[in-house]
């Protein structure tokens, strides 16, 4: 039944062709239809000003009071793309081979080939908008390197590439509101997609200032909602992150893929107790500089400056002496999370380990003190000289670090602890983006498409604006090419009617539970289940406890929640019981695709798929496919498979050693 | 750094809706770790709340991690707090001892009213955007990213300026609740890139006019704006702003 859309003929020329041949709108009867855009991250808002570019009717929605607020607006490092400015032998397949191999050989050809094609344009649709690239004396666009890649093709604006990006594509959208052509809908959320014949017709918002239910009709339904990484509680994600849009659209039919791969990132500052609410990344090139390392003695308790250098454990260097420190994400957040578990250690939580900059800060000053000619410095001299260096290289980080922990890093090795920062499954789309419903489109993190099971630095900034800017431009005309003869359905439609009265019980239900735990204390232990048992190791004992524990949460939850306040007016308790309830239905299907999927690969790890020395093992002969989840009922689902294949890249086992 | 622990007194600005007049209210948390954001305080003052089933404090925050803008409190007199370059996210509980009696209230300012306790309604700087913060240029126009070559100097000043994150904490440190630096800030943005010249003049008017009609106060460069502002954006760009203005003024038609 799954049929991805792929165009025929050679890779290259797949999205030549596709867009050479897919249906057109004219302009005419491009105003009489109407387009919903869920979200306003980089591929919400991108695909809101391309469409009223065009000169669709496009409402878009999102839940904080502006869309630049997006989570978007946080990533640091950069946005890849193919251009070979720094003459280092880039192109568009290389772009192309390492997001397929990065991904461990679990995402689609034809997608992620596209994805590298129109990786350019978005640079230079950036440009033009006016965001301030880092760029060199000569005026010229500079780049940087990143993970995974053997070419300089990152463009950054320092450590605020998100930002950038999103402010670019919030002013595209603001001026498309200006225009008319775009009517935002902030402090809004999507409760539920209202389907009319079978394809998706419009949503239910509730508006969140006044607690009110809203009808919105579209001839076509965006969710450009973002990834679910707050299902673990403790995230890099911002707090309303969340996973309710792309979930109402599962229940309505739409195939749910992969739910398992999520990338737990090596580097973040460490939970520092029971009130923690989130979790900072520290950019990865840290590792760069810094060697880890914890107390060879369990549990102690000496300040680290005080353990001697024979009594530390570089474990990186000792278990990987060919990468050290530089193993990629998933081995070391796995070498990590092992040292912590046998009682090694370090902090007040026990739940970090040492990032330290005494050798590198030495080393550094030892070469400045050569680069200057002298000789006979002094080791207070050079270590001087060496903190100037570092605080060149990673000045604002340390101050970051600084100020959350309120440790000088300059002086004491940071703590640092891995922590969930990116899902790689979503909403199962085909070449178009389309989601199993005609009609409703998944478009940057909330689908699964270009990341396999495990998506590279700087990737998903290039996803979110291809998508939006590139893709969906041409492919949602295909669609609404047949739509022109639909009229707008007015919202007094018995499907509209029924979708609200389905939320307004739901509500009504959630509000009437009275009960004593508060919504918080429900999300954090559902947090909890998932860290340890559907995380960074994951196996099939654990797994089947926690579908247990979770199936028993959602009974407690549904019988035992408490949540102050009124319907009508501003309740965000209400907000993020909503938002809760759903990420504990979506607990339970990732821990039956973790289940389901007994291979290791990317993100996912299986213990029982390990070669001796502790690596992941992937098991192409069974489990080369996307996995394609139906919803059935409740705790029912049926997997379906969408076999995946390489025509042009043979798959090959990821090797560190 | 030594952990502590802290018992404080807050007093914390609450206020049902717009149309409601507000009010402080005293509240007392404990065993509050030196460790903590302040936000995450106001977690456990919420969850405090819920338990003895009063309504919960409302306000803005998303990210957490200084980049959003969400967050937006006024804390004893300074918006964001006592930390310079800071956001209420990123202030953390050593700032404070045990003892403290500390002040919360929402950024006041006409053009920002309360939508409830410390939460207030900042889509007046969606609409000054709306104005002209913006370069037209449709999706597909785009020429090669290098085609255009724009100085080192003047790249880094436009970026200096566009790291605004659009927070309105320069609104509330202000006494007369000016948006001039936010304003000046992303008209900086655009008018030192080429890109933006061709709008430049009709972009400074039209965005001056809507920020007036929001009801804005008037700039009297006092610089409270700059000493508040957690992205330390320069007053030196109200100066360019000014300049902007007067410039597009004098050579209308």
């Amino acid at each position: 039944m799954l049929n991805a859309k792929i165009p025929a003929g050679p890779l290259e020329s797949k999205w030549t062709d596709y867009k050479g041949h897919c249906k057109l709108v004219n302009p005419a009867n491009k105003r009489k239809l109407e387009v919903i855009i869920v979200g306003t991250g980089l591929a919400g808002a991108s695909a809101a000003a391309s469409l009223g570019e065009l000169g669709y009717k496009v409402k878009a929605f999102c839940f904080q009071d502006s869309p630049r607020r997006a989570h978007s607006i946080a990533a640091q490092g950069g946005i890849n793309a193919a251009k070979n400015y720094q003459n280092d032998g880039d192109s568009v397949f290389r772009l192309f081979y390492d997001t397929i191999k990065g991904g461990d050989y679990r995402a689609r050809e034809a997608n992620v080939h596209r994805l590298a094609e129109v990786s350019t344009n978005i640079i230079d649709q950036c440009v033009a908008q006016g965001v301030p690239f880092a760029r060199e004396y000569g005026g010229l666009l500079s780049n940087r390197s990143f993970g995974g890649t053997q070419v300089q093709r990152t463009f950054y604006a320092a450590g605020q590439t998100g930002q950038q990006l999103l402010i670019g594509a919030y002013q595209a959208l603001e001026r498309q509101v200006a225009l008319g052509n775009v009517k935002m809908y902030s402090r809004h959320e999507m409760l539920e997609i209202v389907k009319i014949d079978g394809k998706a017709r419009g949503i239910i918002a509730r508006d969140l200032v006044s607690g009110e239910l809203e009808r919105h009709f579209g001839h076509a339904v965006l969710l450009c909602s973002g990834g679910y990484g707050n299902v673990f509680y403790l995230s890099t994600n911002a707090m309303g992150s969340n996973v309710t849009a792309a979930w109402k659209a599962h229940r309505q039919g739409a195939l749910f893929s992969n739910p398992c791969f999520t990338q737990i990132h090596p580097t973040c500052i460490p939970v520092s107790g029971d009130h923690q609410s989130k979790l900072t990344l520290m950019s990865e090139s840290l590792r760069n500089d810094g060697r880890i390392w914890v107390p060879k003695k369990q549990n102690d308790t000496r300040k680290a400056t005080d353990i001697p250098e024979e009594e530390r454990d570089y474990y990186l260097e000792r278990r990987y002496p060919a990468f050290g420190n530089l193993v990629p994400r998933d081995v070391a957040s796995r070498a990590a999370k092992e040292r912590c578990d046998a009682g090694y250690g370090v902090g007040s939580s026990k739940q970090a380990v040492y990032l330290d900059y005494a050798s590198a800060i030495e080393r550094y000053g030892r070469t400045e003190a050569n680069k200057q000619g002298r000789n006979n410095v002094s080791l207070e001299e050079i270590i001087a000289m060496g903190k100037e260096v570092v605080k060149e290289k990673y000045g604002n980080l340390f101050d970051m670090y600084e100020k959350i922990t309120g440790e000088n890093p300059y002086e004491v090795p940071m703590r640092i602890y891995p922590a969930v920062h990116y899902t790689m499954g979503g909403l199962w789309v085909d070449y178009e983006l389309q989601t199993t419903v005609p009609g409703l489109y998944a478009l940057g993190e909330a689908n699964f498409s270009d990341h396999g099971a495990n998506r590279l630095g700087a990737s998903a900034l290039m996803q979110g604006l291809a998508d939006g800017y590139f893709v969906i431009p041409y492919t949602i005309g295909n669609y609404l090419a047949d739509e022109i003869y639909s009229k707008a359905i007015a919202t007094d439609h018995p499907a509209f009617a029924e979708a609200e009265k389905a939320v307004s019980d739901r509500i009504n239900q959630l509000m009437n539970i009275r009960g004593k735990q508060s919504v918080e204390s429900f999300h954090k232990r559902l947090g909890k289940i998932m860290w340890d048992k559907c995380g960074m190791a994951r196996n099939e004992e654990g797994l089947k406890q926690a579908i247990q524990e979770i199936q028993a949460l959602k009974k407690e939850f549904w019988s035992d929640v408490r949540i102050p306040g009124e319907i009508n007016g501003m309740n965000p308790e209400l907000d993020k019981a909503n938002r809760v309830a759903d990420f504990i239905e979506l607990g339970e299907l990732m821990c039956i695709d973790a289940l389901n999927r007994n291979e290791s690969c990317g993100g996912h790890f299986r213990e029982e798929s390990q070669t001796e020395e502790g690596e992941a093992m992937r098991d192409d002969a069974n489990f080369m496919y996307v996995a394609a989840w139906e919803f059935k009922g409740e705790h029912q689902w049926e997997l379906h498979k969408e076999a995946l294949n390489y025509d042009v890249i043979k798959p090959s086992q990821r090797n560190y050693k | 750094m030594e952990h502590y622990t802290m018992n404080l007194n807050l007093k914390v600005w609450r206020q049902k809706n717009s149309a409601s007049k507000g009010e402080f209210k005293l509240y007392r948390v404990e065993n509050i770790s030196s460790e903590m954001s302040f936000l995450e305080m106001f977690d456990v003052l919420n969850e405090q709340l819920i338990r003895d089933g009063e309504d919960p404090v409302t306000f803005d925050h998303d990210c957490r991690e200084g980049i959003c803008g969400a967050c937006s409190m006024y804390i004893n007199g300074k918006p964001h707090g006592p930390w310079q370059a800071n956001t209420t996210c990123q202030l953390h509980m050593r700032a404070f001892k045990d003892g403290d009696t500390v002040v919360v209230e929402p950024w006041r300012a006409n053009a920002f009213p309360v939508i409830k306790d410390l939460m207030v309604d900042r889509t007046a700087f969606d609409r000054i955007i709306q104005a002209g913060g913006y370069i037209s240029v449709n999706t597909g126009n785009a020429v090669d990213g290098n085609a255009l070559p724009i100085e080192k100097d003047k790249a880094d000043a436009s970026f200096a300026a566009a790291m605004c994150i659009g927070c309105g904490a320069c609104v509330a440190a202000c006494k007369n609740s000016s948006a001039m630096l936010f304003l000046s800030a992303k008209v900086s943005h655009l008018a030192l890139l080429p890109q933006g010249a061709p709008e430049r003049k009709s972009r400074v008017m039209n965005m001056v006019a809507q920020m007036d009609k929001e009801g804005f106060g008037s700039c009297t460069n006092t610089g409270a704006c700059e000493a508040t502002c957690p992205k330390e954006i320069s007053i030196s760009n109200i100066a360019r702003l000014n300049q902007e203005y007067l410039m597009a003024g004098l050579t209308a038609e």
